[in-house]
């Protein structure tokens, strides 16, 4: 048993480090470095716990059991998963930091004393407050990340639902969130507690489900965002300073990386939220699709291409990771430098379905991180460049982004890969990308198609 | 007059938030992956909370209604911490620098 003081001091140790943590991302040299900070940090938290508790009953045993079957479960997945599943498995682990956080407040609910919040049906004013905000933020993540979860394993449609006065729907849901916490406090009644919760299930729910699948980065932003406001809330109620820390740095964070890839897509986040892009758009551009002239050639003719360049950028996308090319990618980029051509990798800030995914990939086949660039750090090259490899883009590469101020896309930052002298295109169809629109580089006469599954 | 130690409460608060605000724009753009996987495992230091709710029984009834509660938690936060620091652990693994020779 150790003082309260004593153990406050060590959340707050527990706490500096997690922001070691991210401090360490800042470079990947540093970076392995922060996570080992980061597991440091929970084991003394954990630690901690454990003795200012005291109690090693057969209570005790229970609590390691449980740790050493979700830790199991955890480090299986961990190994198992591959990386193109990335997003799938960021979803799904923010789901659970919202339904623990949940399980946390109503263990807390039903037995306040544990916690030192006051008895049952007296749960002091604050506390009460915390604690609904707590499981309400937390439901709402956990419903929500189910939802970004389906659509990203494909077992939802990546299409929006839409359905007529949902907007209004979801005002008055949330709306009625905030009235019931009110009246939560004022009667401390526990069966507005459980309406509470099932109403905040059901609006994180319906908050997903009009998001199209590639906007998907954003919406995994922002539920990793809302677990971090979920644990904060909870440590508000826990008076816990290493969980107030934690809370702040994850809900920032997830802040920071919607807002950047709102930016990417030069989009409002409003636009992004309330959802439905792409359902009407689409319908309108297909209709007045005339047929136009495409050069498609086939790997012959690209490898001749590439043979003959003396620089090369890949543009890699969500086909890349959707067909798994990342390896043989990188096999005929092996290939090219063998005949001394220079090679470098051009990244969108919205490529893939996660911020960073196509970085993850690429890192994965073995390709040096120094070959990898931003899109700010490499746009000027393309002018100077012989081929642009594209692989499972679209979007990012419409200059239509540029020329049109009538597209929906217009003003979103673009990869120029036009001012290339020949663009290499490997793609399944003819398809427009997610935003329904027609990308006028399949047309120019410098353009070659090679229509495959991405992997050659 | 006495500070009520929620004030100092919401102070840590306010000031993580600033804290993280600057830390994450350092993060470079190419970590972003890592990034969320590594929050996500911090963010289920929730499990002290867990922790505190699994042990509230007394040793006639370790399971009440809300320890049960409490160790569910403790499950999904450990498979949140052992997973998402391992799949960070992975992928950081895999970032590489261009070798010299070449």
């Amino acid at each position: 048993m150790i003082s309260a003081n004593l153990s406050a001091i060590f959340y707050l140790v527990s706490g500096v480090l997690f922001i070691l943590a991210l401090r360490g991302l800042s470079s990947p040299e540093t970076s392995r470095q922060g996570n080992l900070f980061g597991i440091l940090g929970m084991i003394i938290a954990i630690t901690v716990t454990f003795l200012s508790i005291g109690n090693f009953s057969t209570g005790f045993i229970f609590v390691l059991l449980f740790i050493l079957l979700g830790g199991s479960i955890g480090a299986f997945i961990a190994y198992r998963i591959p990386m193109t599943a990335m997003p799938e498995l960021v979803a799904g682990f923010h789901s659970l930091v919202g339904l623990a956080a949940v399980f946390v407040a109503i263990s807390a609910f039903l037995n306040p004393e544990a916690f030192n919040l006051g008895t049952k049906g007296n749960i002091k004013l604050g506390s009460l407050i915390e604690m609904s905000i707590g499981a309400a933020v937390g439901a709402i993540t956990f419903s929500g990340s189910i939802i970004a979860f389906l659509k990203l394993q494909g077992i939802m449609s990546g299409s929006p639902i839409v359905f007529k006065g949902q907007h209004p729907l979801n005002a008055i849901i949330l709306i009625s969130i905030v009235v019931l916490i009110y009246l939560l406090c004022a009667s401390q009644s526990s069966n507005l507690f459980w309406i509470l919760l099932a109403v905040s299930f059901l609006i994180g729910f319906l908050l997903i489900i009009p998001i199209g699948g590639a906007d998907m980065p954003v919406v995994i932003s922002m539920l990793n965002s809302y677990s971090g406001w979920a644990a904060a809330g909870i440590g508000f109620t826990l008076e816990n300073t290493a969980l107030i820390i934690t809370g702040a740095l994850v809900g920032s964070s997830g802040a920071i990386l919607s807002y950047i890839m709102c930016k990417g897509m030069n989009r409002s986040f409003f636009n992004v939220i309330l959802g439905g892009f792409g359902a009407t758009d689409s319908s309108t551009s297909s209709s007045n699709k005339e047929q136009r002239p495409v050069k498609s050639g086939n790997a012959d003719d690209a490898a001749f291409l590439m043979k003959n360049a003396s620089s090369v950028i890949i543009v890699p996308g969500y086909g890349m990771a959707v067909a798994q090319a990342q390896h043989a990618l990188r096999e005929m980029v092996d290939t090219l430098k063998k005949n001394d051509i220079k090679v470098s990798y051009a990244i969108h800030p919205v490529a893939g379905r996660m911020p960073g995914h196509m970085n993850v990939l690429l890192a994965e086949a073995n390709v040096p991180y120094d070959e990898v660039f931003e899109l700010e750090e490499i746009n000027n090259d393309f002018a100077n460049a012989d081929v642009a490899f594209v692989i499972g883009a679209n979007d990012v590469t419409n200059p239509v982004a540029k020329t049109d101020p009538q597209s929906p896309i217009y003003g979103m930052p673009v990869l120029d890969v036009e001012k290339c002298k020949s663009v290499l295109f490997v793609k399944r169809s003819l398809s427009p990308g997610y935003a329904g629109i027609d990308n006028d580089l399949f047309y120019k006469e410098n353009t070659l198609m090679l229509f495959a599954d991405a992997k050659k | 007059m006495e500070i009520d130690p929620l004030i100092f409460r919401l102070s840590i608060f306010i000031l993580s938030i600033f804290v993280g605000y600057y830390v994450v724009w350092s993060v470079t753009p190419s970590l972003h992956t890592p990034l969320m996987s590594v929050t996500n495992a911090i963010s289920s230091v929730i499990i002290v909370g867990a922790i505190i709710a699994g042990l509230s029984g007394n040793s006639n009834s370790i399971f009440n209604s809300s320890s049960i509660f409490g160790f569910l938690a403790i499950a999904l936060a450990a498979i949140n911490i052992f997973g998402g620091f391992l799949v960070t652990q992975r992928m950081l693994a895999m970032y590489k620098k261009k070798k010299k020779d070449k």
